[in-house]
């Protein structure tokens, strides 16, 4: 297969969104018809400390070329605590990915309320351009995953 | 392996403009364990459910996809519907291709690839899917409401008139709120007072309902229908049994200088007080930070005088706890300060806002209803009154928000100084006059033609205090001129905002709020007074600016939708909890450490762990207390802890197919 140029790039974004706060911040944006990039693909999860890093490495692996976390706002979990749970998870994570070569900008965790329709959609867009940027992912992904 | 159904919803034209429908059918078939797809213009119609009803009948499915609308919408609808056929309900997912995709992305190839791989992620899970039971938890017959304004009051009275127990928590001395500050009412011209003070006393007289003044919530644990609630009394130095009203207390305090709040600070009150004079309940408060019993240890004056001996210096803050089965947050509004607003000179005694310029108007207020300049004490030949002041700003000094309230209020102003004082020059300064509610166009139309209230369109850039005189300079933006104008008061319609403290109790109940403070309902059409925290309802300004008709509606709608809940006997609990795999366990503790319900206990289990006998302490989730939000999974070392519908190999699925 030849490498195509910078052109043909359609990245692959996997965004975790708990139910209360950012699924609900996602459905307002589309609601509010709000566009965003197509390359962004929604999980929705209960809540963000729902999100095990193995999730995170299993997208990379796959061939994910960018993930982001979305939860509620600090003090505003639906769970009490588990946005902070998440924060403190994904740090650690993010900084391990970093040291692997996986570029800060390639992760992102990022708190939208349900009622941040717009913050929803310029989140997305903003983090799909970085991608955009940074380019395809090659570190992680394991071409054995790829079914074709 | 399961036999899945994929069924695609078209939703009109909401999705199958946007997205290949037919595509999205057929590439499902491709999927792993897919046996039948199929598409139709409205699945969440009677029809469209009979259609799941039948394939499922007829292709023997055991898991179902829906692709849709948000899950948010209507998974609770089929997965009703599958209850109905006897596939467990937990056996059916959706996937979102209406907001997350049809109404978003413009380019139908983008769109209809984004469909078919949310389409193929659901697929992928549902075959992880494993049937769940719902269990069942108590629900406590009793409501708490948290304000005792309108909003609150008319729940509570609504409540406990169905026959629960209703407890108000209200911060200040007495219930009543801001419409207890108000002079008349829009658009009747009603008296506030003749109209709330009733409720009041029904409230504080009603056998189901208790009153906590001078309380506030301290913390909330639980969840629907039972709820742990913990309310401080604070401190008010008077004994509310004892006391008999008398107020020979007020009459006799020296410390005399505390602004009142009732009054918006434009008169003081004594540091022994009640807030006005029908407060409910009628017994006074010490303000210890103003009294001079307190300050010094000298005085004690009140208590000289109380003859039933209620004053009691040494009262402390009692702390109450108490089981409810739903909160209904009724916190209100307040007017924003005009600190950032110096161009209006609202440091000037005659630059009013316009909940002052209620209690000037009032008879029982600091000026006993005389409409006096502050100043100088002098009757003013003109008012003019500003509207949108911090309102529709999208400076980051003022509210993006229209407060809704503050044209018609303007009116009811402008009109009753005008039927008062035909004499008196008026002018309206607005932007738009917005009177959308019923007889309110008619109510604005009056003040404007009948009492020659005169409205100019335009801003204000400047107000100058002269001390005889107030001069404006404004634009007017129908003639296209500018105005320097002299006048005598002025007006400001303030732009209201939630009370700071909504925050700190919208974080205790685990319910949210939105980016201007206000809380946020569960759904804007279809649950307007649920909040999105099960068992937690909104009533009044707090969800947002309102008017007292639409207050005390939506205040019934929300005693309604708790009165549907207090009436039931038991609650289904949601079965998506976390649940520890015995042989997996090795009793760490990580789990239990991370829960933030203490959901997560042990017990010693005899285990056979392939043949090999032996007890083992092992994680036991209770079942009735997890909420499902999963940081034990995550923590979990040994991988022992899942969360139910959410597993980690459901949502690895998802991944490995939405990276396919």
């Amino acid at each position: 297969m030849q490498i195509t140029g910078e052109q043909t790039f359609t990245p692959l974004i996997t965004a975790f969104c708990c139910n209360w706060c950012s699924y609900a911040g996602a459905d307002l944006a589309g609601t509010s018809r709000l566009a965003y990039p197509a390359e962004v693909r929604i999980i929705k999860v209960p809540c963000s400390c729902r999100i095990n890093p193995l999730f995170v490495l299993r997208a990379f692996q796959k061939g994910a070329d960018g993930v982001i976390i979305c939860g509620c706002h600090p003090g505003d979990c639906h769970y009490i605590m588990g946005n902070y749970y998440a924060r403190r998870r994904m740090t650690l994570l993010f900084s391990l990915l970093d040291f692997m070569g996986i570029e800060r900008g390639r992760t992102h965790l990022e708190w939208v309320s349900a009622a941040e329709g717009a913050k929803f959609a310029a989140t997305m867009s903003g983090f799909a351009e970085n991608i955009h940027k940074l380019g395809k992912n090659r570190r992680l992904e394991d071409l054995r995953c790829k079914s074709s | 392996m399961k036999r899945v159904g994929v069924f695609v919803c078209h939703c009109g034209t909401n999705i199958a403009a946007a997205v290949d429908v037919g595509e999205v059918v057929d590439k499902a078939r491709l999927e792993r364990g897919v046996v039948f797809s199929a598409e139709y213009p409205y699945m969440c119609s009677e029809a469209g459910q009979t259609m799941i009803a039948n394939a499922v009948k007829e292709h023997n499915l055991t898991g179902v996809v829906v692709s849709a609308c948000s899950p948010r919408m209507h998974e609770v609808t089929f997965r009703k519907a599958a209850a109905k056929i006897g596939l467990n309900p937990y056996m059916l997912e959706m996937a979102n291709i209406r907001e997350q995709c049809s109404w978003i992305h413009k380019d139908k190839d983008d769109a209809t690839k984004k469909a078919v791989s949310l389409t193929s992620a659901a697929v992928a899970k549902v075959h992880l899917n494993t049937p769940l039971f719902a269990g069942e938890s108590p629900v406590t017959k009793r409501a708490l409401v948290i304000g005792g304004g309108i909003a609150g009051i008319s729940v509570a009275l609504d409540v406990a008139d169905a026959g629960y127990d209703v407890d108000i928590v209200e911060s200040t001395p007495g219930i009543g709120g801001r419409m207890a500050q108000l002079d008349k009412t829009f658009p009747t011209l009603d008296c506030s007072a003749c109209i709330l003070t009733p409720k009041m006393v029904d409230a504080a007289t009603h056998d189901n309902i208790t009153l906590h003044t001078y309380s506030e919530v301290e913390s909330v644990e639980g969840f629907v229908g039972d709820f742990t609630v913990t309310i401080r009394k604070k401190a008010r130095s008077v004994d509310m049994k004892k006391c008999t009203g008398c107020g020979a207390c007020y009459d006799k305090c020296p410390a005399k200088k505390a602004p009142s709040e009732f009054e918006e600070g434009l008169s003081n009150r004594k540091a022994i007080y009640i807030p006005f004079a029908q407060a409910v309940p009628n017994v006074p408060v010490i303000d210890r930070e103003q009294c001079i019993k307190f300050k010094t240890g000298k005085c004690g004056l009140c208590e000289t005088v109380c003859a039933p001996g209620a004053i009691d210096f040494e009262q402390q803050d009692e702390l109450v706890t108490q089981k409810y089965g739903a909160v209904i947050v009724a916190t209100g509004f307040r007017p924003i300060e005009l600190g950032k607003f110096g161009e209006y000179a609202p440091e000037s005694k005659d630059v009013l806002t316009s909940l002052e310029f209620e209690r000037i108007t009032n008879a029982a207020g600091p000026t006993k209803g005389a409409l006096v300049r502050l100043s100088d004490g002098r009757k003013p030949k003109s008012i003019t009154f500003i509207q949108c002041v911090g309102s529709r700003d999208t400076t980051p000094r003022g509210k993006a928000y229209c407060s809704k309230i503050c044209c018609m209020y303007t009116a009811k102003h402008a009109m009753l100084v005008k039927d008062k004082y035909p004499d008196i020059d008026v002018n309206v300064y607005y932007i738009d006059v917005r009177s959308p509610g019923k007889n309110f166009d008619e109510f604005y139309r009056r003040a404007a033609e009948e009492y020659g209230v005169n409205y100019i369109k335009g801003q204000v850039g400047k107000v100058v205090d002269m001390g005889d005189h107030l001069v404006l300079q404004a634009a007017d933006m129908l003639d296209n001129r500018q105005i320097t104008a002299r006048t005598d008061m002025i007006v400001l319609a303030t732009a209201i905002e939630p009370l700071k403290s909504t925050k700190p109790i919208a974080s205790m109940l685990t319910a949210s709020i939105d980016t201007n403070g206000f809380m946020t309902e569960a759904h804007p059409k279809l649950k307007p007074v649920e909040s999105p925290t099960a068992g937690v309802f909104l009533a009044g300004a707090c969800h947002g600016p309102k008017d007292i008709p639409e207050t005390v509606a939506q205040a019934g709608a929300a005693a309604a939708k708790v009165l549907g809940l207090l009436s039931k006997s038991k609650l289904t609990t949601n079965p998506c909890v976390a649940a520890a795999d015995e042989l997996a366990c090795n009793g760490c503790s990580a789990c239990e450490s991370v829960c933030p319900y203490g959901a997560i206990g042990y017990e010693d289990r005899q285990i056979n762990d392939h043949g090999v006998r032996g007890n083992q302490r092992l994680a036991a989730v209770n079942t009735a207390l997890c909420q499902g939000c999963g940081a034990c999974a995550v923590t979990c070392p040994s991988g022992a802890m899942d969360l139910l519908g959410f597993s980690n190999r459901q949502i690895l699925a998802e991944v490995d197919a939405l990276c396919r």
